[in-house]
């Protein structure tokens, strides 16, 4: 019985309605559960369901990442609660994200941090036509494990290169494992820049993070 | 608004159809078979028994014209009315009667058998895009005299969706007949719920032949709806011109509506063909001519203004192999038809001109046919306002893709093709093996046939069938019926 509402809660992550998982959310917690409990038999189940949907091709992106939003929602209910008790989510890595420098593409960058942030790491999405200074910068102010660099045209991809330059130049490259991605990015060129890894999609972009950082 | 093309001036359909009528005066229409002329003869017709030409007056059309229906369903197994012949309906089926199987592994064409036709009606079944099963293939395993009826005998054993039939002779009309009434339950059944359509073919230039026209007579009588596959071959069985094969076709059909409507008045007869621009350098019969394609919106124009439902034969390919060809030509045909409002679209599968079948080219086709039938959908509103909410709610950012508006509607606005279809990046696309068109198609065909679901016939259903298709194999000489593949 006293399971009912985290099933409830992960079908309503399943059923794309962010309103309810919102709510069952709030509920759960005013029903004395454990906001650890909540994430991991509720908001955790619900994801990996939608993630295996989508691979076996019955889910599109639209149903992907209205969950992931409404998972990143809940977490926002339940952050504050886990600080009062101290406790943290467990964290998959953080990863600093970004579009670079003179590319102002944002759909392909945004749907991986946002699939990211849904499978747990702790996303810090820099937005687009990012300079190598800013990604030096935000992967030294935050510690971050993974990042992620996005470029969409042939003539742009060459800044990823760029950023690894800048990390290499201020000796934090070792601290990071660098993704790339993008329509014109290839594994070839991944390789030829001395990138730790590339995706060609968001599904290859979660493992590919999750596998760097194992 | 439902897109919808039109190739006609009102003016030319009714001058087409004022010299259709004229020819059925003068030169007459040839019928080589003496029900049929018994028929018009009694109706007031002119006809000479000894050069068996009949030269029917315009009344007499007009009034069969008048009396076919406008409207009439085919049904499934499960007695659902799945096919609607009438108004603007578009349904797709394969492509009837090839001689050849194009075989997967070998990509040669070669002589179909049992095993073939039944993967076949399988694999029919589960694409959704098609609205019906038609006999494909022409088994090599039994004797020829029973080619027509062992095709239906494998269908009714695999089916669930109608078909789309025909018989080679006038005998085995009756065996067909009997197999339809047995599946139906009784004669009466399956005259208010048909699940079959015969096509019946005349020859052209404006002949009957006695066996088409036999067939035409009999599926009348027992209230079996036929479908009339006229063939004008556009510069070399009829005039050049796309208006004069469309003269010539109309000629024909309405010889047939006359004939069908005389043997039982309100019989359901569909005004079809699968005519073609006749190649001025290879002397063929090309499906993939933009001629051929005008030609057949033209007829259908002609059958709507009659008021009649309609079928073409399009959507097929010249081309030998699945190839570049084979696609622009199906896609071209398919969505002539469809903007055509043809109600039945038979050729899904078909290549090399009508000669041969592909299980590969059938997912492609059926691929097609999901966007002809998305593109028929048209464009709707969805929501009020359309976008104005929407919009001024996310101002300038993209965040369409995590919207409810966006789940709510993209599986209706958009067709969401098969795994036939390569949209992912080039990456992508080489790690998944680099596969071509027909290698995809080759996958689908295999990921499709694991899901198809076993036909609801009864094991004594199974049995009758079985019995009928036997006998009439034993009068040509087959004394054992080759075994069914299991379900």
């Amino acid at each position: 019985m006293s399971n009912d509402i985290l099933t409830e809660l992960t079908r309503s992550l399943v059923d794309c309605e962010p309103d309810r998982t919102a709510e069952l959310t709030q509920e759960a917690l005013e029903a004395g559960k454990e906001p650890l409990a909540i994430i991991d038999q509720g908001l955790v189940p619900g994801m990996e369901i939608v993630g295996e949907k989508f691979q076996a091709g019955e889910y599109f992106l639209p149903q992907m990442v209205i969950a992931a939003n409404a998972m990143q929602q809940a977490m926002g209910l339940l952050e504050p609660e886990l600080q009062a008790r101290q406790q943290v989510s467990e964290s998959a890595g953080t990863v600093v994200i970004g579009t670079v420098q003179g590319d102002i593409h944002e759909i392909g960058k945004s749907l991986v941090a946002t699939m990211m942030s849904a499978n747990g790491f702790r996303v810090y999405d820099v937005g687009v036509d990012v300079s190598p200074a800013t990604f030096v910068e935000k992967v030294r102010e935050t510690q971050a494990d993974l990042l992620g660099l996005s470029a969409l045209l042939t003539t742009t991809m060459t800044a990823q290169r760029q950023v690894i330059e800048a990390m290499e130049e201020a000796g934090i490259r070792d601290q990071v494992k660098i993704m790339v991605g993008g329509a014109p990015v290839t594994q070839e060129w991944a390789d030829t820049i001395g990138a730790d890894g590339y995706a060609e999609d968001v599904v290859g972009a979660v493992e590919l993070g999750t596998r760097l950082l194992s | 608004m439902r897109p919808q093309f039109r190739i006609l001036s009102d003016d030319l359909i009714e001058q087409i159809i004022t010299e259709g009528f004229e020819l059925l005066v003068d030169p007459g229409v040839r019928v080589h078979n003496s029900e049929a002329l018994e028929l018009l003869a009694d109706a007031g017709a002119d006809v000479d028994f000894q050069s068996q030409i009949a030269y029917i007056p315009r009344d007499i059309v007009e009034r069969a014209l008048a009396t076919a229906p406008s409207e009439f369903h085919l049904y499934d197994l499960h007695d659902e009315p799945v096919v609607r012949y009438g108004g603007d309906s578009v349904q797709f089926d394969p492509g009837s009667a090839a001689i050849t199987v194009l075989d997967s592994q070998t990509r040669e064409q070669r002589a179909p058998v049992t095993a073939d036709f039944v993967k076949f009606v399988k694999l029919v079944e589960t694409l959704p895009q098609l609205d019906a099963q038609s006999t494909a293939l022409i088994c090599t395993d039994v004797p020829e005299e029973i080619g027509d009826l062992y095709r239906l005998y494998l269908a009714l054993n695999y089916m669930r969706k109608p078909i789309v039939t025909g018989a080679f002779r006038k005998d085995t009309w009756w065996t067909m007949k009997d197999m339809l009434v047995a599946v139906a339950g009784s004669e009466e059944a399956l005259a208010e719920r048909p699940i079959a359509i015969f096509d019946v073919c005349p020859s052209p230039p404006l002949l009957w032949s006695d066996l088409t026209c036999q067939n035409m007579i009999d599926c009348a009588r027992y209230g079996i709806p036929s479908e009339l596959v006229s063939m004008p071959l556009a510069g070399a069985t009829a005039p050049v011109t796309i208006a004069g094969a469309v003269v010539q076709h109309t000629a024909e059909c309405m010889s047939g509506v006359t004939i069908c409507q005389l043997a039982k008045e309100g019989a359901p007869i569909v005004w079809g063909g699968s005519p073609a621009a006749f190649d001025m350098r290879q002397g063929t019969t090309p499906m993939g001519a933009v001629g051929t394609w005008m030609i057949d919106a033209s007829y259908a124009e002609v059958g709507k203004a009659l008021d009649l439902p309609t079928h073409a034969y399009l959507g097929m390919s010249d081309a030998k192999v699945v190839d570049a060809q084979c696609g622009l030509e199906s896609a071209g045909g398919a969505f002539i038809a469809a903007l055509a409002g043809v109600n039945m679209v038979s050729g899904a599968g078909m290549m090399d001109f009508e000669s041969c079948q592909s299980y590969e080219k059938l997912v492609i086709d059926a691929e097609i046919i999901g966007m002809a039938k998305r593109l028929l959908a048209g464009v709707e509103a969805r929501d009020e306002p359309i976008a104005l909410g929407l919009m001024r709610e996310l101002k300038h950012r993209a965040e369409y893709l995590g919207q409810l508006h966006t789940a709510k509607w993209f599986s209706k606005e958009q067709y969401i093709p098969s795994g036939v279809i390569d949209r992912g990046s080039l990456e992508a696309w080489k790690k998944k093996g680099a596969k071509t068109a027909w290698e995809r198609a080759q996958d689908r065909v295999e990921e499709l046939l694991a899901t198809y679901e076993p036909s609801p016939i009864s094991e004594d259903l199974r049995e009758e069938l079985r019995a009928i298709t036997l006998k009439a194999a034993q009068t040509f000489g087959m004394n054992e019926l080759p075994p069914l593949p299991q379900n």
